[in-house]
């Protein structure tokens, strides 16, 4: 059977070219970077080399950028290594944030750090009078993501980080969805922190960057020999680091062509199932979400059923839905923009990529709405609006 | 995850739909998870005619439903009765630890009706 990868949110597929620059790294040139000899200097060229490529995507210069283990890693270096570095005080995120900020806050909190959660809109936007009441004297960092990684809001940061700098407060930005979709620049945007990852922007996974601002401070969460600035000890992943270079210029040079192809796409997905399907809705924002973000609910079904019945047709996607979470918990995304728990389990993800076609996309708007149709036909809630306003009822008494 | 029989009756359910002239229907769900099953009931004599289901849920919802309706069907209403969740996993090969809680209401979907066919007949 013919396959159709539209998952990009969660990973996307090594970039040839990427490939074939990493390679050589892996039984030619793999020494150590730290090494005095030849084979350490390959390395450590090869690495500079794709810092300078990392830094130019966002706007940075090479020395405000940290290798890292991945996207988690960065985030957690950046708010633990801010909050470490202040000793005490408080945190500002939003409610929608990646686990690996969100939970980064809950286990600071755990350490006597205190932590505001803000509220998003119905479309999962910060607002940034919000940010601004929320701030304190003893606000320590600010952090929140550019773009969701589940409903492809993209917020106003600009706006947000200028507020931090205004009163002197660090801005991390979780660019891990946004980098390559949506342009960035970090000096004209004032931001002091930024997460990115390389498996989301076609280059390998298990590695990312952490950019910091001249002049910002903060402490190392890993100790050891002292590689990247003493922030990240570790014999660094030269292949890995080669990859997610190249996957950063290739981001860059492709962006003016990829971005308005995505929207095409993405546009065409969501008018044409919107059209086709009744009863179903956009999650996040019309305009402000990523290029390949397209987010739905559809009433009276759920999102497990869904995205295994797609499966069976070939077509990779994704669910906020509570049955397909380790947790059994809906995702904490969908209720922040005000859905209920039988809303969030209708959920479907497709994010799209730049070799997903036109053709996959008929494809796709042909299946989706047969697959809508049978698990309808199961459903009890379908076309039942009073045994669903019960069952609404019902929930909201628990 | 799932055992490839739950897989196929997610797949192919067997006595999906509602019974218009119903003797009995029940109700379950696990406000949790958010599943939600209707099972609905046909007798005769003292015997399950004919069971059939509804289910908003994940694919281990639906097959559960789907096996309870094929285990049920043709049995006494005491038969029906000892039906347990356990029964319906079983047949099922297993389910994943994490679902055996939340989507594996059937047997208390079918109990339901069966109640119900017993208050109505009352
Ligand atoms: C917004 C966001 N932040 C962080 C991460 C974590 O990145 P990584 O998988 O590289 O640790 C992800 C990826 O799932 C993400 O989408």
């Amino acid at each position: 059977m013919k396959r159709i990868y539209m998952d990009h949110a969660a990973t996307t597929q090594v970039d040839q070219e990427v490939m074939e620059v990493m390679l050589p790294y892996f039984t030619t040139y793999y020494g150590n970077a730290s090494s005095f000899h030849s084979y350490g200097r390959e390395a450590h060229d090869a690495m500079e080399d794709a810092r300078k490529k990392v830094a130019e995507l966002i706007g940075a210069e090479s020395d405000e950028i940290i290798f890292t283990a991945g996207g988690t890693e960065a985030d957690n270096i950046a708010i633990k290594g801010v909050a470490y570095k202040k000793e005490k005080g408080t945190i500002i995120t939003s409610s929608i944030e990646h686990p690996a900020v969100l939970e980064t806050c809950r286990a600071l909190e755990r350490e006597g750090f205190n932590v505001t959660y803000l509220p998003v809109d119905r479309f999962g936007m910060v607002q940034p009078p919000d940010v601004e009441s929320a701030k304190k004297d003893e606000t320590i960092i600010i952090s929140i993501m550019h773009a969701n990684n589940e409903i492809g809001t993209v917020q106003p940061i600009k706006e947000i980080a200028k507020i931090a700098s205004e009163n002197g407060i660090p801005f991390h930005a979780d660019a891990v969805q946004s980098a390559g979709k949506v342009s960035i620049d970090v000096k004209r945007m004032n931001i002091d922190l930024l997460s990115l990852s390389s498996h989301k922007i076609y280059g390998p996974k298990g590695v990312g960057a952490l950019y910091i601002k001249k002049g910002v401070k903060i402490n190392p969460i890993i100790h050891g020999g002292g590689h990247e600035r003493g922030l990240r000890s570790s014999t660094e992943n030269i292949p890995g680091i080669v990859g997610f270079g190249k996957a950063c210029e290739l981001a860059k040079k492709r962006m003016d062509t990829d971005v308005p192809y995505l929207i095409k796409l993405r546009d065409k997905l969501i008018n044409n199932t919107l059209d086709k399907i009744e009863e179903s809705y956009l999650n996040g924002h019309s305009t402000k979400r990523l290029p390949n973000n397209a987010h739905f609910r559809f009433t009276a079904i759920e999102g497990e059923s869904l995205i295994m019945s797609l499966d069976d047709k070939g077509i990779a996607a994704s669910t906020g839905s509570a049955c397909s979470s380790k947790k059994l918990e809906p995702s904490h995304v969908l209720m922040a923009i005000g859905l209920n728990e039988v809303e969030a389990h209708g959920s479907l993800r497709l994010t799209l990529g730049r070799e997903n076609t036109d053709e996959e996309l008929e494809y796709v708007l042909e299946a989706l709405p047969e697959v809508v149709e049978r698990l309808r036909e199961i459903s009890p809630l379908w076309k039942k609006d009073l045994e669903i306003e019960k069952w609404r009822k019902e929930m909201e008494k628990r | 995850m799932y055992s490839e029989k739950v897989i196929e009756l997610f797949r192919n359910p067997r006595n999906m739909g509602e019974i218009e002239n119903r003797d009995g229907v029940g109700t379950v769900g696990n406000p949790i998870c958010g599943d939600l099953m209707t099972i609905y009931i046909k007798v005769d004599g003292d015997r399950l005619k004919d069971v059939k289901f509804k289910t908003f849920g994940c694919a281990a919802a639906i097959a559960t439903s789907s096996m309870i309706t094929e285990l049920a069907k043709g049995k006494t209403i005491e038969e029906a009765l000892q039906i347990t969740r356990d029964d319906v996993a079983e047949e099922l090969d297993g389910l994943p630890p994490i679902k055996m809680h939340c989507s594996n209401l059937a047997a208390d979907g079918l109990h339901a009706a069966i109640e119900d066919y017993k208050r109505k007949k009352e």
